[in-house]
């Protein structure tokens, strides 16, 4: 039973204020928002602040709903079932935080894509998402191709990311995005 | 022509466009699971309307949120709009709400509109 212990400390340490690990869905995505967004009114946080926070929740747990279904997998699969969502808070920032399954043959596109975002400053990130707005349409789960972009512009901080091998077809896509609470 | 009336959940905006009382109005919160299937009707319904629209319409968008895939989605709204004459737009936010003030002149860049900008 002493993992119980250990979670809670490794979960105090890191300040984790809220973890989720397990079935993505529009449904959870809803709960989550409402479990998320209780804390940050409970805690006073500033609106503008609580506002970015909650933009980069819905981008980011959409996109985990949006990419387990994506690959043919139902949800109550074994690889959608392994994502996991969470959010740190300390005196300076909010972390959002997500990792998920993807397969190997998607990680080198995924790669470029991140980089490609984390090299743009403001004003190219701006006319990165009107660029992708004006010309795409919506994917079948209705993805626009925006979320890592607008991710990026709300956060305004370089989006982290990871990939940890799993087996031989999939790697594990640990995602971090951080939204400083400190006026600029 | 009939009235069309979506009223708002936690994750889908409140619409209302009624021309024979001059009301066109998108409000709330817009993160749907199906983002095009969700405003499916409200483009046709605009598409309708611009045969018969009134000389003169003034659309508002006063969203508390919107997330990206609905955001291309209000773009094709926008376009819709686009084909009529005599639209305007109010496009309302919180007065410390600068991203919604951004979203908004973001789109306004993108289509040949006129937009006006209103706190609420």
């Amino acid at each position: 039973m002493n993992y119980i212990y250990d979670l809670h400390r490794t979960m105090m340490s890191q300040k984790l204020i809220l973890v989720y690990d397990g079935d993505f869905t529009q449904e959870t995505t809803k709960s989550i928002l409402a479990m998320a967004e209780r804390n940050l009114d409970s805690s006073g946080e500033e609106s503008g602040i609580k506002r970015k926070v909650f933009n980069v929740m819905v981008e980011a747990l959409q996109n985990i709903v949006k990419h387990s279904s994506e690959h043919g997998l139902t949800a109550g699969s074994l690889i959608s079932k392994s994502a996991i969502f969470m959010i740190s808070k300390d005196d300076k920032k909010y972390c959002v935080m997500t990792g998920n399954p993807i397969p190997k043959s998607a990680v080198a596109k995924l790669t470029s894509n991140l980089n490609d975002l984390n090299a743009k400053d403001k004003d190219g990130l701006k006319e990165m998402y009107k660029e992708i707005i004006k010309n795409t349409q919506i994917s079948e789960k209705g993805g626009a191709g925006l979320g890592f972009v607008d991710m990026a512009r709300k956060s305004g901080e370089k989006l982290e990311f990871s990939f940890d091998a799993m087996n031989d077809d999939y790697d594990f896509f640990c995602l971090k995005i951080n939204i400083s609470r400190e006026k600029e | 022509m009939e009235i069309l009336n979506l009223k708002g959940t936690e994750d889908t905006p409140t619409i209302l466009l009624d021309k024979k009382n001059g009301i066109f109005e998108i409000s709330g919160r817009s993160l749907p699971e199906d983002s095009a299937e969700f405003y499916k009707p409200v483009i046709e319904w605009i598409n309708a309307y611009g045969a018969e629209a009134n000389p003169s319409t003034e659309f508002a968008f006063k969203l508390e949120y919107f997330n990206t895939a609905s955001s291309k989605l209000i773009l094709d709204v926008l376009s819709a709009l686009e084909e009529i004459k005599g639209v305007k737009v109010t496009w309302y936010f919180h007065d410390d709400d600068e991203d919604m003030e951004e979203a908004g002149q973001e789109f306004s860049e993108l289509v040949e509109i006129p937009f006006e900008f209103k706190t609420y």
